[in-house]
């Protein structure tokens, strides 16, 4: 339990991304656009023991609160994770994530010659067409795909 | 002509799923006012402006826009080829857009990636027609080819067989796409490895759409009552070899039709054809690809005039 605590060390403010399915925490940080070097201080546990998942991963990024648009990308690949916003080490709002109706930027189309592969001026952009199994649509290509790829 | 007032005014056509068949259907139905009263139509479009954008060749599509928007009495001003453009110069597709949508009331536009004329219709300060965009969609060829169906056969209750190129072909993905929408059940006709996407079958099958697929003209050419034929397009195959695997794998001829054809059996071809229809087959009953070229115009000046407001 101390070996735990250590891990999960409570932050002053900011976001903490918990519920995380385990090994998608890199893939969090990606969709997040938190990048080496960054501004923000983050932590990342992953395999933590968790009751309800077995295992599962941990982010913390301190100093920021992170928006629902930004942080609703993440039930792409991480359905059940839940968001805790931190203020004064206390938490002040708490929500499940999901999917938006528009994914913006984020994601590879699979069709090599989608314009958004062709042309380095053209981001990407998904509409959601079924949340539960994921099914996304290509707005500009019309082509349609399950699986995430990341930019 | 005022089933549906104002519906295309101002509008993108950049693919045939953003209609609904009311909507297919009013445009079938002005280009069939157009057809009957044809010289009365010129000077709708006076003083009106299309522009002309094509990244990739064309013949048929380029003219037939010119054709009609001068029938209408509007003028086009054209690109051009891009190695004579700006293009070449390294302007951004982007920049492309933004500049000759300054200069006219609505442009056509042809590129060779999927989906660039959704993007283009994104930061065109003008309506966009998309004139082919890579394998994706080519939808006023596809209302041509309705209207020529519904012309020459029969759009409900039609068995129609799309033969040919099923996978890189845009004319098909466009057709098979609005022939759902007519309910119609459809044989596709390829090698195997030119078979209709997965994806589309997919959206099929969601729409509870029935379609048969079989690599021999010869086996289904009795059932049909409109059979399209498409080309196999050399530029769209990413590795030549497989092109010359299947080039040349299907050709209809006079004697096939007359043999195994239905009596009132007619047959579309979006054209340029290479040798997938034998001319012998030009002159017989069967032959309707050039009157199809012909029934482009006016659907084409039905887009152009119901979306510039000179029809509603």
């Amino acid at each position: 339990m101390k070996r735990e605590k250590l891990r999960v060390e409570p932050i002053k403010d900011g976001t903490v991304i918990d519920h995380i399915m385990s090994g998608q925490a890199l893939n969090v940080l990606k969709v997040l656009k938190i990048k080496s070097p960054s501004e923000e201080t983050v932590s990342m546990a992953m395999n933590v023991s968790s009751r309800e998942m077995g295992k599962k991963d941990i982010v913390k990024v301190e100093d920021r609160r992170l928006g629902k648009g930004e942080l609703n990308k993440i039930a792409l690949i991480a359905t059940n994770a839940t968001i805790n916003i931190i203020e004064e080490y206390a938490v002040v709002e708490k929500y499940r994530v999901s999917v938006p109706k528009f994914i913006d930027g984020i994601i590879r189309c699979k069709n090599q010659n989608c314009i958004t592969n062709r042309d380095e001026d053209v981001a990407t952009r998904f509409k959601v067409e079924s949340k539960d199994p994921l099914s996304l649509r290509c707005v500009y290509c019309g082509s349609r795909t399950s699986s995430v790829e990341f930019l | 002509m005022v089933a549906i007032r104002g519906t295309l005014k101002g509008r993108d056509v950049i693919s045939i799923n953003d209609f609904s068949r009311e909507e297919i259907d009013h445009i079938l139905k002005v280009s069939d006012c157009i057809e009957k009263d044809l010289d009365s139509k010129f000077g709708l479009l006076s003083g009106k402006i299309l522009s002309i954008l094509f990244f990739e060749p064309s013949t048929r599509t380029r003219m037939s826009f010119e054709s009609a928007m001068y029938k209408l009495g509007g003028r086009c001003i054209n690109m051009g080829p891009t190695e004579l453009t700006s293009v070449k110069k390294g302007e951004t597709f982007s920049d492309t857009i933004k500049v000759i949508s300054k200069y006219a009331d609505v442009m056509v536009l042809r590129h060779p990636s999927d989906g660039a004329a959704r993007y283009a219709s994104e930061i065109s300060d003008v309506p966009i027609i998309n004139g082919g965009d890579g394998t994706g969609q080519h939808p006023t060829q596809t209302l041509l080819d309705l209207y020529t169906i519904k012309k020459e056969s029969k759009l409900e209750g039609a068995n129609i067989g799309i033969l040919g190129d099923l996978k890189y072909g845009r004319t098909v993905h466009s057709l098979v796409y609005a022939l759902s929408m007519y309910g119609i059940d459809m044989t596709f006709i390829s090698p195997p490895n030119l078979s209709l996407p997965e994806e589309i079958k997919e959206d099929l099958d969601d729409k509870k759409i029935s379609y048969e697929e079989c690599e021999r003209i010869e086996d289904v050419i009795g059932d049909l009552d409109v059979l399209y034929v498409t080309r196999i397009q050399r530029e769209r195959f990413p590795d030549i070899m497989e092109y010359k695997k299947v080039s040349g794998s299907y050709k209809i001829t006079k004697d096939m039709l007359e043999e195994g054809g239905k009596e009132n059996l007619i047959i579309l071809h979006p054209l340029p054809r290479i040798g997938e229809i034998d001319p012998d087959v030009d002159d017989t009953k069967y032959a309707r690809y050039f009157l199809q070229t012909k029934y482009g115009v006016v659907v084409r000046m039905a887009i152009l005039g119901l979306m510039l407001g000179g029809f509603e």
